[in-house]
């Protein structure tokens, strides 16, 4: 079997909202007890609408904000209890490439400085880092005239290069992109999806992919999860979520998802209804329910439990209880 | 059901830019026919808004240049008056743009925005109030009544979405420019806005000039589409022959970019170099230097325009070999 790098274990996040001197404090549950292993060398893709914890979710992983319960294991070592010297190493092993790369790149910087800064802080003399630079430049495949160039020299697909050849120097195992190419126009967005996708190969690296784009992600990732307000709903090999969906919310967030061949225009939509809702005041039960077409009473008093299929497909749904199960149906 | 509703003739629009002239849009010609949908669709930077907010006059004053015909049910609306202007800008043509909440005034409720809209018509307080909760119900609005009297941030990005909506609906106009109007929402809000413009197509017959980076949305909704790159429309033609047809090398090659495959069944297609300046207004096609059927003619030649079809044109010099 595949070998584990990234483990959560019910991992919850939550955030207080002070409500005032007198009155209890209420939580923003934005990842809510979270169970995903992420193995050596896959890409996996994460899926949600907005607000469905996806971002906090990699901020849990890379160590940015302590988990309020459970921890993260990281090729074996929990992050919780890991000494300093598990945590330097833990840095150098874990790299994020970010949505925006113009915020994210120091205006004031050149893109030699933005490159060699985590090595020279790692500890590597100026001269093995320029020598790195240039390597991972021409990884990225980017010319090494841009070294002197500041970012707003540079355009958006140029600036990504940059931003991933940065995450690459310290030779991470893990890369964790959140939304690597939703700023970026078509033909770009093609460029940057080989680079990463050649990049894998090559290195061997693993990925977890933060998308709301389902095209993207059918392309690049091996599975697929998908979170809705908090919660993993549904888990699976890409074939399995994309064709065949199991939770009332991945089918119509399929059915929501524009296709990109106009003779499918007219296939049968059952579209969603209502706004995601908020995690503020988080509805009872199955958090899905009202919005989902199969809500029944039960769906709003008790939590669904993690229903996995011989497959590995995972899904949080009462749909495919134990007790609603059909055995003709499910057998897969 | 083929009537001509919005007709451009060799509209240019010239940015006046440090030391020249930034060409926008160069010779674009189209036209939208009542209830189609008409996508323009290209890559950031290619003067799909800039044709947008020509057609009312929108672009910041004394700094643009726009040449060419605009004739919106046979008149030329690129020669009126500002005050003419004001008698059509929502009344005949309405628009959504991209993010609501930099449209709506953040002081005021919305209900109240949407009411003042319909008060220009000389309608009571109390009527247009109660005009605006039916609108707000059309654009199936959560709780109705209770939104009309919410103020802009109380709301969802889907909902100021839908407020906006409601206020060109107000007014009933002829066509509707929609300038990315889900860019910024989440997929599955995307699809209640883009269910909500195609009913109001097919309920009223509204033309709709739909303006997006989305090849996604043009695949669901759009009936024609425009192809732009670098200011000009490269290929147009109905969805199906941009989608199953395309002719312009730019057009063929975004066809493959699109990632519309799984890794397992290879890479997708790339473009190589970048968007060239447009400052320089020299003859040629502009796409020559990232075009992989490039000739010499492509260097100094604007190309002509061919026709596969009634319906279907493209520009380009391999053109004449096709035909």
């Amino acid at each position: 079997m595949s070998e584990p790098i990234i483990e959560l274990n019910n991992l919850k996040k939550y955030f207080a909202i002070n409500n005032g001197v007198l009155a209890k404090n209420s939580y923003v549950k934005a990842v809510d007890d979270v169970t995903l292993t992420v193995n050596k060398g896959e890409i996996m893709g994460l899926v949600g609408e907005s607000g469905s914890g996806k971002t906090t979710l990699a901020r849990v992983i890379l160590n940015l904000t302590k988990p309020t319960d459970s921890h993260v294991t990281f090729d074996g070592v929990n992050l919780s209890k890991a000494t300093r010297k598990e945590m330097k190493k833990f840095r150098t092993e874990v790299a994020v490439v970010f949505q925006d790369p113009a915020s994210n790149l120091n205006p004031r910087d050149t893109v030699m400085g933005s490159i060699t800064r985590p090595l020279i802080l790692h500890g590597m003399s100026k001269k093995e880092a320029d020598k790195k630079a240039l390597e991972a430049l021409e990884q990225v495949k980017m010319d090494s005239r841009y070294l002197n160039s500041y970012p707003h020299q540079l355009s958006g697909g140029q600036l990504q290069r940059i931003a991933i050849a940065r995450a690459l120097v310290l030779d991470p195992k893990v890369m964790i992109l959140d939304e690597p190419t939703s700023a970026l126009d078509i033909s770009v967005q093609a460029q940057i999806l080989n680079l990463l996708l050649d990049l894998q190969e090559n290195l061997g690296l693993t990925y977890l992919v933060i998308t709301h784009d389902l095209n993207v992600i059918r392309y690049i990732s091996d599975r697929i999860a998908v979170m809705y307000l908090g919660k993993l709903v549904e888990l699976g090999t890409t074939e399995e979520v994309i064709d065949n969906p199991k939770h009332p919310y991945t089918m119509g967030l399929m059915a929501a998802s524009p296709i990109l061949n106009p003779h499918e225009r007219n296939r049968e939509k059952h579209l969603m209804q209502g706004d995601p809702g908020s995690l503020i005041n988080l509805p009872t039960g199955c958090h899905f329910h009202p919005r989902c077409p199969y809500a029944t009473e039960r769906c709003k008093k008790e939590v669904p439990k993690d229903i996995i299929f011989p497959d590995g497909h995972q899904v949080n749904c009462f749909l495919y209880d134990e007790k609603n199960k059909t055995t003709s149906e499910y057998t897969g | 059901m083929n009537e001509e509703l919005l007709k451009l003739n060799k509209l240019c629009v010239d940015y006046k830019v440090k030391g020249g002239y930034l060409s926008a849009v160069k010779n674009v010609s189209f036209s939208i026919n009542k209830g189609e949908i008409f996508a323009i669709v290209g890559e950031s930077g290619c003067g799909k808004s800039t044709i947008a907010h020509s057609i009312l006059h929108l672009l910041p004053e004394h700094n643009e240049v726009i040449k060419g015909n605009i004739y919106f049910k046979g008149s030329d609306i690129n020669q009126f008056t500002e005050k003419q202007l004001e008698g059509i800008r929502g009344r005949d043509i309405g628009m959504i743009f991209q993010n609501p909440l930099d449209s709506l005034n953040p002081v005021y409720t919305t209900g109240f925005q949407v009411a003042e809209g319909i008060m220009l018509d000389n309608v009571s307080k109390i009527d247009a109030w109660n005009r605006v909760v039916q609108l707000f119900k059309d654009v199936k609005m959560p709780d109705a009544e209770k939104r009309a009297e919410s103020y802009p941030h109380e709301l969802s990005g889907g909902m100021r979405q839908r407020v906006m909506i409601a206020m060109m609906l107000a007014r009933m106009p002829e066509l509707l420019i929609a300038d990315e109007p889900t860019t910024a929402l989440d997929v599955t809000i995307e699809a209640q806005i883009l269910n909500i413009i195609k009913e109001l197509r097919d309920k009223h017959n509204t033309a709709v000039m739909l303006i997006t980076h989305n090849f996604g949305l043009v695949a669901e909704v759009a009936d024609m589409v425009a192809v732009m790159y670098a200011g000009e429309v490269v290929e147009q033609g109905t969805v199906y022959d941009i989608f199953d047809n395309p002719k312009h090398p730019y057009t063929t090659l975004l066809m493959k970019a699109l990632p519309r495959k799984t890794k397992k069944e290879g890479r997708l297609q790339t473009i190589g170099g970048s968007v060239p300046r447009l400052t320089e207004n020299k003859p040629g096609c502009r796409f020559e230097n990232r075009c992989p059927y490039a000739m010499d003619v492509c260097k100094n030649q604007d190309p002509a325009e061919y026709n596969v079809t009634d319906s279907h044109t493209y520009s380009c010099h391999l053109g004449k070999e096709v035909k």
